[in-house]
């Protein structure tokens, strides 16, 4: 048995060459998804390790309502952040990909 | 009419449903059986997700273990939904994009290797057994408390209804069946929490109740006043944790990174039309999951409040009715250390291990049991931690039908999940074992015979895991997240991040993280369970939080061996460029 997985799909030398205008757009795609991607992560990040662990000690000296604030992101806030940020990222990137003539 | 009727005819509508829809979306080909025909509405992927990801645990254990561990319980509220933000930026657009049937297909490919699809199909049933097992002991709990017969009757009747939906439709049976499942389990969740929630706080939403102060006139708020109660009787505040800030960090971060890597959640999204769809259905995946998971924490509490209240300095002989009832079913113990028949809690084992019940009764009636006590503390309750659900109803005088809709929702928890994991087995093996590595010249309908073969095979399995489970079922729920975290994630995400990664780095980092993160926890979990503390933890991380040290340990050394050995093909890195982007997601499906 080689290793070689079948499912690859043989290089295609028939077909023609994507053009580079394409692939400079598709380049500026990718990279403004991942700037976008990246932002959103770090909010993710703060949210719950930042706020739920890191900072807790600190933050549970404020409080909303009965609920120390620490406390409140970490069983929580970051649950309500984390659904926002996904709806918000599925609406951005139809935007960037309508942008870029990509979408699906 | 009585409880118990009430939930026989709950249990059965529930039961029939399912066989209903299994019956009327039975699949007809492998696609249709592996992705459910990859034209599942975005909105009903979530919920069948929500269902598929919300387990026996979730829905029977999170609140009582909450309940007692107050704050260090974030680790799973945080872990189990953090991981759906990484899988709908991440991973899931990308996936469907890709467009085949299962996570080993996308490691088989992406990195032209039938060695790293084999790894990745171990990974896969290491992780998938390790989850199943739970379920169907689940199953059986619940049919043994409720419907009064026996463990192993309950798993048979599991299994056989499992089977019939599973193996007839395949993913597009599960998933219709998982939507119906979804609305049973949470109107059974979110019923008796409203209740709790109005009679502790006077607000019956249970996200603000827990915010609010208590319905006694003592003008205290809820965490507040447990605070106080639980310092009196000598535990930690419920606001604080007893885990080290380095542990919760780790256990978080491995639950999160595991959510994502574990295949049955992935495999989920494989079922949407387009790209942009995967990471819609992601997002209301998600807020299905956190309507149960922000109830939990509050229900969590509320119970432990209603549970001290009720039975702290109260005499044996005045317990009330719902006492003796989980007594009976083995879930709680009274050791009565000073003889006086009334109820102490504090803090600290009323006596060493689970509780074994001798056939004398003591002089106030209670059961007896064999365990020597725990002199080091002046404890006398036992109370098993899945009650704080399953007796909820009970604790706050709900009614019977309140009781008989959680017997119901706990029993579709528990089915959705196991049918999800049955499927991703039954086609790894199907699909990734004998269609692309050992038998490429199966034909179309001896692969879906195979697959159905592989998922009665799988609940057989399972079903014996449930009957029978060995020792270290409870003690290696962390092996699936860790594993996934330390194995598939990271393998999946340099795919679709990296251009560069080549199969050798690819091979090379599951394995370590593989290796690494199973040894870690075979050896504090099985191997030395005595020397399971925190001294002699690596950096202070429990084997809970393990799985995160692997998957660093995963990327570093694919890192390095793929700078080391030759890049990628020119057509891998086609396929990189046609998974970025969204467009032609049908085409790709249609291969």
């Amino acid at each position: 048995m080689t290793d070689n997985d079948p499912s690859v799909p043989e290089p295609n030398d028939s077909g023609p060459e994507p053009d580079t205008e394409t692939n400079a757009n598709e380049k500026a795609y990718w990279s403004e998804n991942l700037r976008l991607l990246w932002s959103l992560m770090a909010i993710w990040f703060v949210v719950s390790f930042g706020a739920g662990i890191l900072f807790r000690d600190f933050l549970d000296q404020f409080s909303l309502g009965g609920y120390p604030l620490g406390f409140w992101f970490a069983q929580q806030g970051s649950i309500y952040v984390f659904v926002l940020l996904i709806f918000y990222y599925t609406w951005k990137m139809k935007k960037i990909e309508r942008k870029y003539d990509l979408d699906d | 009419m009585d409880t118990q009727t009430l939930i026989y005819i709950f249990v059965g509508l529930s039961f029939s449903l399912y066989i209903g829809i299994a019956i009327w979306s039975r699949a007809g080909s492998t696609k249709e059986f592996y992705v459910a025909g990859g034209g599942v509405n975005p909105v009903v992927n979530g919920m069948a997700t929500a269902a598929d990801w919300m387990s026996a645990a979730s829905f029977i254990s999170m609140a009582g273990i909450i309940a007692f561990s107050g704050y260090d319980g974030s680790v799973y509220l945080m872990g189990w939904t953090g991981g759906y933000v990484m899988l709908a930026l991440l991973l899931a657009p990308y996936l469907r994009k890709f467009g085949q049937f299962t996570v080993p297909d996308f490691i088989g490919t992406r990195y032209y290797s039938k060695t790293a699809r084999v790894v990745a199909v171990i990974c896969l049933i290491f992780i998938s057994f390790t989850y199943i097992a739970g379920q169907m002991r689940g199953v059986g709990i619940v049919f043994s408390r409720f419907l009064d017969v026996p463990i192993t009757m309950g798993v048979i009747i599991g299994m056989g209804i499992v089977f019939f939906y599973a193996v007839l439709g395949g993913m597009k049976g599960i998933t219709y069946t998982q939507v119906a499942q979804y609305c049973v389990l949470i109107f059974a969740y979110m019923v008796p929490a409203f209740f709790i929630s109005f009679l502790v706080t006077g607000n019956p939403i249970p996200q603000l109740g827990l915010g609010s102060t208590v319905n006694d006139g003592s003008g205290l708020y809820v965490l507040q006043k447990l605070d106080l109660v639980l310092q009196d009787m000598g535990f930690g505040a419920y606001t604080d944790g007893s885990k080290s800030m380095i542990d919760v960090f780790c256990i978080t971060a491995a639950l999160m990174v595991g959510t994502a890597g574990l295949p049955h959640v992935i495999v989920r999204f494989f079922t949407v039309p387009k790209a942009s769809d995967a990471r819609k259905s992601a997002g209301w995946a998600l807020i299905f999951i956190a309507l149960l998971y922000t109830t939990a924490p509050a229900v969590g509490a509320f119970a432990r409040i209603n549970f001290i209240e009720t039975v702290d300095q109260t005499e044996y002989a005045k317990a009330p009715a719902w006492f003796k009832n989980w007594e009976n079913n083995d879930l709680i113990a009274f050791y009565d250390k000073n003889g006086d028949g009334v109820m102490q809690l504090s803090s600290g084992d009323a006596f060493k291990g689970s509780p074994s019940y001798a056939d004398t009764t003591g002089t106030a009636g209670q059961r007896m049991v064999t365990n020597p006590p725990n002199e080091d503390s002046t404890n006398e309750v036992y109370v098993d931690r899945d009650i704080m659900v399953l007796a909820n109803p009970e604790i706050a005088n709900l009614p019977g039908w309140v009781i008989a809709l959680v017997a119901a929702g706990g029993l579709a928890a528990a089915l959705s999940t196991a049918a999800g994991l049955l499927l991703v087995i039954s086609s790894s093996i199907s699909h990734d074992l004998l269609k692309s590595t050992f038998r490429p010249q199966i034909t179309e309908k001896g692969e879906l015979l195979a697959a159905r073969i592989a998922a009665t095979a799988a609940i057989v399995v399972a079903g014996y895991l449930g009957i029978y489970p060995p020792g270290w079922v409870a003690q290696v729920v962390a092996f699936a997240f860790g594993l996934a975290a330390a194995s598939l994630f990271p393998a999946i995400f340099m795919g679709i991040f990296s251009k560069s990664m080549n199969k050798e780095g690819a091979i090379a980092g599951m394995v370590s993280g593989l290796v690494f993160t199973f040894s870690y926890i075979a050896y504090f979990k099985l191997v030395a369970p005595d020397a399971n503390v925190a001294a002699n933890w690596l950096f202070g991380i429990s084997p809970e939080g393990i799985g995160v040290v692997g998957m660093i340990l995963n990327f570093a050394i694919a890192i390095a061996v793929s700078k080391m050995t030759d890049s990628p093909p020119v057509e891998v890195r086609k396929l990189i460029d046609s998974i970025r982007v969204p467009r032609g997601a049908g085409d790709a499906a249609a291969h």
